[in-house]
């Protein structure tokens, strides 16, 4: 299981919770039953969002292996300058 | 309106051409003329991207009316290099990374040359007050004055 | 590759950190380089755009037919020529490009003529008719918010915007950890402050320009300055509803974009009136144009409530961020609530940032979009509670830099970071020991940015006489062709002079991202690398037919190929130009290539240090010293490392002193130019001296971070910290302008000496 840190205004549509676990090996795993546990997240991960794993932002990568014990944290799209 | 028939000289070459009376002396050199190296950044003699001289004398050719190139002689960015030989300040400009977009390069260059002309030992207050109408945004000019001081001091060795 | 980032930047570099004069350089300072407005096209025409007058007018019809007759017009254009398409964000752009129902900003563009000539074309546009209908408008993003404010456009709310809100407000985002109401209970002091910012223009010096053509067989040709070629091709071809092959886009040379040029504002329209005259049309932005109508960046009003113990740790922190970005949704209030504490370890912090609409133009990125106004109060805060408690705000700041393993407000753990090398580095530096003068302040301030990496595809040619052309597809937007051409040498061990790289168009390499996020160096640098890798494991390859052993038996060494192992020494090594030259002869011509969506940036820190003097007469403050601190992981090419270091600590300055956008009670924007749009001149500045740290980046294989956008970061609270000091005034409105600043004097000094 991986823990998935959510960020405060998701968190109206994961009962509140800032912690999910899911059984994910790789990011698109991860999105898709983050999805699919709550769908409220629907709407946030189809305008797109950037993951990070253990540190390193990812974007739009859906192979991205996650090992178990990776710190795994959902962020809005990144767009810069 | 009809057109004015104008015969000016440009970087030592006579040349003429067909202008509105309205026309600038920027856009008569773009575009009448094929000079693309004179930029545009505002058309309001405020960025400096567009300086050439005219009998000399440093000018934003953006509020210069074509018509009044008649019978001088003006110099641009494209007559500073002779030939393969780069001007000093265009060797030290390349040299101290004194430019990044480089869209303002021109203009500065044009100005910079002018400064030197009138006053070949400018202390950097004195750089930065000439260089004040032209308008660099990616450098923060720290090294654009070093090129130019540098470019100064080889200069009156020469 | 993502779980066992390596890197090998402990290397010795031959190529890398030295300072070779730029390939483009000599094209630049001839005036030979062409940039969006320099080409011409025979038969060309020029087109202009009809802008709104009015911030928010219903548009109930436009009367083009007298236009169309005039002498030398050759096609008009309105939103009746386009077609709304389905996605959301494509929707947005091409409503800024030409404006459908409505007029929403002062400046909105609402047609377009082609025509013969300058002259015809401006007197066409005098020609066309607008009915407007005038609506109540709104500028401020506090007065956006309020219930009862003009609303922009209905049903763009996200779900998760709270109740009490106009409909204007249209995301509302939180982050952070911990208890916050226990960490205030444990400080011995909590300062609360509130500040606003007015928006700030990119400035790029060279307006946006394009010049496009369209055959009747549907094939089109943009040449435009763009921070992204790929970009305008996706965005314009789902504008123009065409497939993406038929576009092709060439990058000019770009005259500046710090990320206002990541979007499109003109060329939808060029394509348009080309496609509907069937001849090239060329449109420049006049300044003005510039100003009102591309993308400035996000007015802000904030609240940070800070509180600290006697000795200097902080206790919690909480931001409230609510951003105006124009008249269309924007995430950029996500950024400054990710980053506003970034620079901190801290056990309870909490950001909100909320979205509203307004009626300005639709902002674009501007270098460390949305972060320099957040860390800007979080920073003056900070600042305020060390002047309060006695202490030493690099000390401060340096108890609760954020570090390897600290887990930032927005959730991520740091892994190694610069931030208490360039704070510990400022502390130890001759300018923070300098003493200063009567009127003379110092102020400090840290800086932070996430750098992104993204889609990049390069190709690196082996050419036969032993040079190397390297192609990659990101404007050089600072002196990247030099950076990407020194990695490529450094990996293939070639002198730096043997390689040129060249920004192609999109019709020669796959999808590159917009030169954005600090990315360039990074992950093009990144592909080159690799690109040149999988060339000499071809050359390698060929050395060993030629030499009749296994190819893995044959190792790449200071540019040449040598047998190794078993074969060690049994033939002499083959230089690059000696394999290149039989490479016909050996199976074909040796490329190398690479595809990656790159990862693996790597954050990015900096600590400015600043000297000012505050005149109590006018309030004008001028900047008497400035050192950039910064992070570089590794700095490829130092001079422009530090122009980067520089020209963000520049515009960060005009951004705290001068800059700003200044809306009139009429919605109409009141300084469209540089004479009143003031960006800082060569006269108002010292040298700006820079240090650079490398601490390696582990996710690229030289250790190198973006540079590009944390330094416009620290300079607004670094100002504002040092104004304080010298004027003993606190300054929570940006710019710091002379008027603003007469008036705290004002206010601060005692009314008996009035009367």
């Amino acid at each position: 299981m991986v823990k998935v840190a959510i960020w405060g205004s998701l968190r109206g549509f994961t009962e509140g919770r800032a912690e999910i676990e899911v059984e994910a090996a790789t990011t698109k795993e991860m999105l898709d039953k983050l999805v699919e546990a709550y769908p409220g997240l629907r709407p946030q991960v189809e305008r797109g969002v950037s993951v990070a794993i253990d540190g390193f932002v990812y974007k739009d990568a859906w192979f991205t292996p996650i090992r178990p014990d990776s710190e795994v944290v959902l962020m809005p799209l990144m767009v810069g300058g | 309106m009809s057109r004015i028939h104008v015969t000016t000289s440009v970087n030592g070459d006579e040349v003429d051409f067909l202008c509105e009376p309205d026309e600038t002396l920027l856009d008569a050199l773009r575009n009448r003329l094929g000079l693309t190296g004179s930029k545009e950044g505002c058309g309001t003699g405020d960025c400096g991207a567009c300086s050439v001289t005219l009998d000399g004398r440093l000018v934003c050719s953006c509020l210069v009316l074509a018509a009044e190139a008649e019978g001088r002689e003006i110099a641009t960015i494209e007559g500073m290099a002779e030939g393969e030989a780069l001007h000093p300040l265009q060797k030290k400009f390349i040299e101290h990374a004194a430019l990044q977009c480089g869209v303002c390069t021109p203009g500065i260059l044009v100005a910079t040359k002018a400064l030197l002309e009138k006053n070949p030992d400018p202390s950097e207050t004195e750089v930065r007050y000439w260089l004040a109408g032209n308008l660099c945004r990616c450098t923060g000019y720290d090294k654009i004055i070093r090129a130019v001081m540098d470019a100064a001091a080889e200069l009156r060795r020469a | 590759m993502a779980l066992d980032k390596q890197t090998t930047a402990k290397r010795e570099f031959k190529v890398v950190g030295t300072r070779p004069l730029r390939p483009d350089g000599v094209d630049k300072v001839t005036g030979k380089a062409l940039y969006g407005a320099d080409l011409t096209a025979p038969g060309m025409l020029v087109g202009k755009i009809l802008r709104s007058p009015h911030p928010h007018a219903r548009i109930r019809s436009i009367d083009t037919s007298a236009a169309e007759a005039a002498p030398g017009v050759k096609a008009v254009i309105t939103h009746a020529d386009f077609t709304l398409p389905d996605d959301e964000d494509m929707r947005d752009i091409l409503v800024n490009c030409m404006a459908f129902n409505k007029a929403l900003y002062d400046g909105h563009a609402v047609a377009a003529v082609a025509a013969i000539s300058e002259a015809a074309a401006k007197a066409a546009l005098k020609l066309i008719k607008v009915d407007y209908e005038v609506l109540p408008h709104v500028t401020d993003v506090d007065e956006a918010m309020k219930p009862d404010a003009p609303v922009i456009e209905r049903g763009r709310q996200a779900e998760t915007v709270g109740e009490g809100f106009s409909e204007n407000v249209t995301s509302y985002c939180e982050f952070g950890h911990g208890d916050i109401e226990a960490g205030f209970t444990r400080a011995d002091h909590v300062i609360e402050r509130s500040f606003k910012t007015e928006a700030t223009h990119q400035g790029y010096i060279e307006p946006h320009a394009c010049l496009a053509t369209f055959t009747t067989d549907g094939k089109a040709d943009l040449w435009c300055c763009t921070q992204g070629q790929y970009m305008v091709r996706r965005v314009c071809s789902a504008i123009m509803d065409m497939e993406a092959s038929q576009l092709r886009v060439t990058p000019s040379e770009i005259g500046g974009g710090f990320g206002g040029k990541t979007t499109v504002f003109i060329e939808p329209v060029a394509l348009m009136l080309a496609k509907k005259s069937g001849r090239p049309v060329k449109i420049v932005m006049s300044r003005s144009d510039v100003l009102r109508a591309s993308g400035p960046t996000c007015s802000s009003s904030m609240d940070v409530r800070i509180g600290m113990t006697k000795d200097g740790r902080i206790t919690a922190g909480h931001a409230k961020l609510r951003y105006q970005g124009g008249a269309f949704p924007c995430g950029t209030v996500e950024m400054g609530a990710m980053a506003a504490f970034a620079a901190y370890d801290l056990e309870a912090v909490r950001t909100q940032g909320w979205n509203a609409m307004t009626n300005r133009p639709k902002q674009a990125a501007y270098r460390a979009p949305g972060a320099p106004m957040a860390i800007y109060a979080v920073e003056s805060v900070v600042d305020e509670l060390c002047q309060h408690l006695g202490l030493d705000p690099l000390d401060v700041r340096l108890k609760n830099a954020a570090k390897a393993g600290t887990k930032a407000s927005y959730g991520v753990t740091f892994t190694d970071i610069g931030l208490s090398a360039c704070l510990a580095a400022a502390k130890a530096h001759p300018h923070y020991a300098a003493p200063l003068g009567p009127g003379q302040g110092r102020g400090v301030s840290c800086g932070f940015w996430f750098n992104f990496g993204g889609d990049t595809c390069v190709t690196l040619n082996v050419n036969m006489d032993g040079t190397v052309s390297v192609t990659e597809g990101n404007p050089d937007i600072g002196g990247s062709r030099a950076s990407i051409g020194m990695m490529a040498a450094e990996e293939l061990g070639v002198p730096f002079d043997k390689v040129r790289t060249q920004v192609v168009d999109t019709a020669s390499l796959g999808y590159n991202e917009v030169t954005d996020g600090s990315r360039v160096t990074f992950a093009v640098g990144l592909a080159t690398i690799k690109a040149a890798q999988a060339a000499k494991a071809e050359m390698c390859r060929r050395a060993a037919m030629i030499w009749g052993i296994d190819a893995e038996a044959v190792t790449w060494e200071d540019g040449c190929a040598k047998p190794s192992g078993p074969n060690a020494g049994d033939f002499p090594p083959m230089t690059l130009a000696e394999i290149a030259a039989v490479s016909s002869q050996t199976g074909g011509p040796i490329a190398g290539h690479h595809e990656v969506n790159a990862d693996g940036a790597g954050v990015s820190f900096g600590v400015h240090l600043v000297d000012v003097e505050v005149d109590p007469e006018t309030g004008a403050t001028k900047v008497l010293r400035y050192t950039v601190f910064q992070d570089a992981g590794k700095a490829v090419h130092p001079d422009y490392v530090e122009g980067q270091m520089q020209g963000g600590a520049v515009q960060g300055i005009g951004w705290a002193l001068n800059e700003e956008y200044i809306y009139g009670e009429d919605g109409r924007l009141q300084n469209a130019g540089f004479l009143d749009y003031r960006v800082p001149v060569a006269s108002d500045l010292p040298m700006i001296d820079t240090v650079i740290l490398e601490i390696p980046n582990p996710g690229h294989p030289y250790g190198v971070r973006g540079v590009g956008e944390t330094s416009i970061v620290p300079p607004l609270a670094a100002i504002a910290n040092a104004v304080s000091r010298a004027a003993g005034v606190r300054l929570t409105e940006l710019p710091m302008s002379p008027p603003r600043i007469l008036a705290a004097l004002d206010a601060a000094r005692p009314k008996a000496a009035a009367e």
